[in-house]
């Protein structure tokens, strides 16, 4: 039985979601054709875009449903006519990839956006501007200042989006609040199916489509909608807004775990815990011990977690996002990240707690751990 | 009336409509449904083995959507669906040879998506060559060979019309862009598992594939990218990097599996399926001829996927039609534009007058179509179609003899 530990990458699909897809998939049709089988799957659509907008508390006419949330940042930013784009230097790799030439704006020591710096920035970049800073971060958690970002960047006549795409559903998201123009999720990190995200896009912003033809997404993001997939981001969104209270219950879950691990060893790194963070996330370095040989001896006791984000493709790389906020280059290797969600437990904890402690007193006693070793440490758990 | 009689044992409304979507195979939906459970994770979780059991699969899928074209499971792409490919083979191949070549060459009757991504390519100072098609629909190789030039870097031509079903002759005009140094793109959306397709035979650089047009799910889809000789292009989405970095973003495992478990079927059954599917569509083409006067069939009638045919029923209005047989789910034209009442620009591009292309129905009969279903349809028509015309006036005017196209009508 695996101990899954590695939320932000995704979280588990919900059995309510994967029951109204299923049930979707077998009720068919296009929305686009006229016919009852095609009225009901616009109904079916129409439904989960309310609910997916009641998330953030919009109106559900903002709602642009894509592939995923990589294609909504792409969308976002790649498909409009911006004299400059701004960007964060711990933006999701969708971010920084669809604007290559994108100023970039620096994060502290903390993992939290630079405010005086950004506000230099966004002072003397040409106008239209765009500015993109991300609510939360998916390596460390740390909670962005994205509603001083939209203040600042409109009152130099910017638009503002956000990737919200990690903090939706771990922390109470209201879109008008927060005051963007823009705002990214993504269904598979709230519990619902994977190849569903959603770029949230008010009236007044002009954007390119990425995808063209067939004028589906009133024109702003054409092809055949996934249908069943929407439908399980609505129910999932309905699921979040009502589990927000178990926040409470994994934020607990996170502290116990650093608690122990402090308890463990006095040299145990934490990064980004000075400010805000979101309550599931832990992004700790064990000193001496290579990131993925951690997440291998993980791996082999059955818990997966990942070093730093799942989606660079097998590239070992350290983390764009450590760098940035001047973590030196071993210590960024050497961190790992847990990312707790609905399905763990307190005795998920105590396992994650013992592995890591094995792997630390092997580490510590002088013989770095071969393959069988860590297997052994595995098999002990 | 003889379509109550015929109504026994089946179940209302009849789906004729699988040209706009096809219903998910069962034997898909059990496939994919463990990864949507219990077989759950992030595809590209390389560190944990939740995500190479995961990956697994998503591999094994993309081997059966490539052994449906003959391709090499390396040369597959996973995209949200053939929009989505269409979009990435045409802007992706023309923004990445845009300093070296910039003609492209597509057919008036291509899906929407094809023809919006070329006007994009021309408002960004690309040149673009719309050819048109022959009474048939089907594209004149010669006409296409006069259109090259020396920049020409893309040809796309689809491999069945949505609309009318009609088979774009793919060897040939694979052949004929190989001699003239050019890539060849399909969109082969309503191609794939209706007839055979062998990239390397027919020649073709890029294949547009969509999973729900092939009973699988909605979300999915594959663009084909030849790697000897390698195609390069430019990607739509960038991040992470995956799908070799032609297109980033997570990929849905339990849609991937889904759409390979399509493919495999498709593969498998292609022959037997083809077979009892035009025995169905000539039932319900003869049928509809032997009781309904004056009905044109769009199209070539050889050269068409068995599951499509595209009737004109002149005489009556096709919205009126549409509503008077709501016991059959069928559209008046393609599901993306047929909220619009524009006639067909398919069936003008055929030379089909506005008025016939506004009496037009397309029937989709596809894996799930029965007998009963067919005779059921073919009793509606003749009803209503029947009925329709008794209270047109053109009708009655065409009765007494008169010949409509004398008539000089007034403006008002």
């Amino acid at each position: 039985m695996t101990v899954f530990c590695d939320h932000n990458a995704g979280s588990p699909v919900r059995a309510d979601v994967a029951e109204g897809v299923a049930a979707t998939m077998k009720m068919g049709g296009n929305p686009s054709s006229v016919h009852g089988v095609g009225r009901k799957a616009r109904a079916a659509l129409e439904r989960a875009r309310a609910q997916v907008a009641n998330l953030v508390g919009a109106p559900a006419d903002v709602v642009v449903f894509t592939g995923s949330g990589s294609e909504a940042n792409n969308l976002a930013l790649a498909g409009g006519a911006w004299a400059s784009i701004v960007v964060s230097a711990i933006e999701h790799p969708s971010v920084l990839a669809a604007v290559p030439d994108a100023i970039v704006a620096p994060v502290n020591a903390d993992g939290v956006l630079d405010l005086a710096a950004f506000e230099e920035i966004i002072a003397t970049a040409p106008a239209p501007g765009l500015v993109s800073v991300m609510l939360a971060n998916n390596e460390t958690g740390v909670l962005q200042p994205v509603n001083d970002v939209a203040r600042i960047a409109h009152r130099y006549g910017a638009l503002v989006h956000t990737d919200a795409v990690q903090a939706v559903g771990r922390v109470a998201l209201d879109m008008a609040r927060l005051d963007t123009d823009m705002l990214t999720l993504s269904a598979h990190k709230i519990g619902g199916p994977q190849g569903v995200g959603a770029l949230l896009l008010k009236d007044h912003v002009r954007i390119e489509p990425l995808i063209r033809g067939g004028g589906q997404e009133k024109r702003r993001r054409a092809g055949t909608e996934n249908v069943a997939g929407i439908v399980g981001f609505g129910i999932a969104a309905d699921s979040a807004a009502e589990d927000l209270s178990d926040a409470a219950r994994v934020t607990a879950l996170r502290d116990r775990l650093e608690t122990r691990l402090m308890r463990t060893a006095p040299d145990v790194r934490f990064h980004g815990v000075s400010e805000g963070r979101l309550g599931n996330t832990s992004c700790v370095g064990m000193p001496g011990v290579a990131g993925e040989t951690q997440v291998l001896a993980f791996d082999l006791a059955g818990i997966a977690l990942s070093a730093g984000a799942a989606c660079s493709s097998g590239k070992v790389e350290t983390s764009h996002v450590l760098r940035a906020m001047g973590v030196s280059e071993p210590a960024a290797g050497e961190a790992i990240r847990v990312s707790f969600g609905p399905t763990n437990t307190d005795a998920d904890v105590d396992s994650v707690a013992a592995i890591w402690r094995d792997l630390y007193r092997r580490t510590r006693s002088g013989d770095t751990p071969g393959y069988e070793e860590m297997a052994a440490v595995g098999a002990a758990a | 009336m003889s379509q109550d009689r015929a109504k026994n044992n089946i179940k209302l409304p009849v789906y004729l409509d699988n040209q706009a979507t096809t219903p998910v195979d069962p034997r898909v939906l059990e496939a994919m449904m463990p990864y949507f459970t219990e077989k759950f994770g992030n595809p590209h979780s390389r560190s944990h083995s939740h995500g190479w059991e995961v990956e697994e699969a998503v591999e094994e899928a993309r081997g059966h959507v490539a052994a449906v074209i003959g391709a090499n499971p390396k040369e597959v792409i996973y995209t949200s669906g053939a929009t989505e490919s269409n979009n990435l083979a045409i802007k992706g191949v023309a923004h990445y040879n845009k300093d070296r070549k910039n003609h492209i060459i597509t057919v008036v009757t291509e899906h929407k998506c094809v023809l919006d991504s070329c006007r994009h390519l021309q408002q960004e100072g690309f040149d673009v060559t719309y050819l048109p098609v022959q009474q048939n629909g089907i594209l004149d190789l010669d006409v296409l060979r006069a259109a090259f030039t020396d920049q020409t870097v893309l040809v796309s031509v689809m491999g069945v019309n949505n609309e009318i079903g009609v088979i774009q002759p793919l060897t040939e005009i694979g052949a004929i862009c190989r001699e003239n140094g050019a890539y060849f793109h399909t969109d082969c959306a309503q191609a794939v598992g209706k007839i055979p397709l062998d990239v390397n035979e027919m020649n073709i650089d890029l294949l547009s594939i969509s999973g729900h047009k092939i009973y699988g799910p909605m979300g999915i889809g594959a663009l084909y990218v030849r790697r000897r000789p390698r195609v390069r292009l430019q990607a739509l989405i960038n991040g992470g990097g995956q799908e070799r970095g032609m297109r980033s973003g997570t990929l849905p495992a339990p849609l991937c599996v889904g759409f390979g478990e399509a493919c495999r079927i498709a593969n498998e059954e292609m022959a037997v399926e083809t077979d009892r599917i035009r025995m169905l569509a000539r039932k319900l083409h003869q049928g509809v001829d032997e009781r309904i006067p004056d009905v044109i069939l769009n199209g070539d009638f050889d050269q068409r996927v068995a599951g499509n045919l595209n009737l004109s029923f002149s005489y009556v209005e096709g919205e009126s039609l549409l509503m008077a047989i709501k016991d059959l789910s069928v559209s008046s034209g393609s599901a993306c534009t047929s909220a619009s009442l524009e006639p067909s620009y398919v069936l003008r591009a055929l030379g089909v007058d506005e008025e016939m292309a506004h009496t037009s129905i397309r029937f989709g009969i596809g894996r799930f179509t029965t007998e009963a279903e067919i005779d059921f349809a073919v009793e509606t028509l003749a009803d209503h179609v029947g009925r329709l015309r008794e209270m047109s006036p053109l009708w009655e005017m065409v009765q007494e003899g008169i010949d409509l196209k004398s008539i000089e009508w007034s403006d008002h």
